[in-house]
């Protein structure tokens, strides 16, 4: 589903580099983000604004932390559905305005049997048990197996950021 | 700082710049403006929505595997060693999440790398550190695009 990756100079990377790790919070963000990139001023906003049209940058703005904003549970919900539905199923379940990620991934021998992910947030478990209980009705007989796996710490996270 | 304790001005700005931060040299402005706010008020809020880490931070979301490479990944870590190769998982740059979880395979975490083989030498590195098998589940399609979180207030 997704097509060839359209071609990053240098310097579209290094503003992504510069842009992901967060905006500063001074008048003319841009104009910091192009000089911690060596990019021309008038050239940050061009480029990224290319970007987000070509959907590399999903999105610029706020990132909330859903722990602090009370949303402490986070159940990875994964299902084991037949390789040739799982697209469909897949779009189906991205339908839901909760699931904050979906994914396929592939199954593992012996260890993982799951190759469908759903992630759902909730301030407490029952909340996210039921909106696991939801995708289960959606997906309905396709359902092999499925499992919930809760957070229970987080041990570190950061925005998605390039290695060096 | 609870989320209760969000001001007007705060929460609006979660509510409706999760995404289309203006693309102009001056978009704290321009917010200010389309808000019915001073442009420092926008700074404020922002200030402290971040110290607070309500927000994370205000910056680019960017579509797994456009640039370098990713992948999810995770172990079974019998439960007296967890705290020590989570510790070792979480000191190595290219892990970007790790948590624990409910279940046998009790640790999972994400790993972004410039290109495959980083990635690859990171989890080659994380298993001879700790002697324990990484299981590598890297992305294959995505169904959710990631367009930022719909929050209740109440």
């Amino acid at each position: 589903m997704t097509g060839a990756v359209p071609i990053l100079d240098v310097a579209d990377r290094r503003l992504i580099r510069a842009t992901q790790g967060g905006l500063p919070l001074v008048p003319r963000p841009y104009d910091a983000v192009a000089r911690a990139a060596a990019v021309p001023a008038a050239d940050a906003i061009r480029r990224l604004r290319r970007m987000l049209e070509l959907g590399i940058i999903r999105r610029i703005g706020a990132v909330p932390n859903h722990y602090a904003l009370g949303y402490r549970h986070n159940g990875m919900s994964v299902w084991d559905v037949p390789d040739d539905e799982v697209d469909a199923l897949g779009a189906m379940v991205a339908r839901f305005d909760f699931v904050s990620h979906c994914y396929r991934r592939p199954r593992h021998p012996l260890a993982w049997p799951y190759n469908l992910f759903a992630m759902v947030h909730g301030r407490d478990r029952a909340e996210v048990d039921g909106k696991v209980a939801a995708i289960a009705d959606r997906l309905g007989a396709s359902v092999r197996g499925r499992d919930v796996l809760y957070s229970v710490r987080i041990l570190k996270k950061t925005g998605l950021r390039l290695g060096g | 700082m609870s989320p209760a304790a969000c001001s007007e001005l705060e929460r609006r700005l979660i509510d409706c710049y999760q995404r289309g931060l203006p693309l102009v040299p001056r978009p704290w402005a321009e917010i200010a403006n389309e808000l019915g706010v001073e442009e420092v008020d926008v700074l404020a809020a922002l200030e402290r929505l971040q110290r607070d880490a309500i927000v994370s931070r205000v910056g680019a979301v960017v579509r797994p595997r456009a640039i370098g490479a990713s992948t999810l990944a995770a172990m079974v870590v019998p439960p007296e060693r967890l705290d020590e190769v989570a510790a070792m998982v979480s000191a190595r740059p290219e892990v970007n999440h790790n948590y624990e979880r409910e279940h046998r395979i009790n640790l999972w975490f994400v790993l972004a790398a410039s290109d495959h083989d980083a990635v690859e030498r990171a989890i080659r590195a994380i298993e001879q550190a700790t002697g324990i098998a990484v299981i590598v589940l890297p992305l294959v399609d995505e169904y959710r695009i990631d367009l930022g979180f719909e929050l209740s207030w109440t």
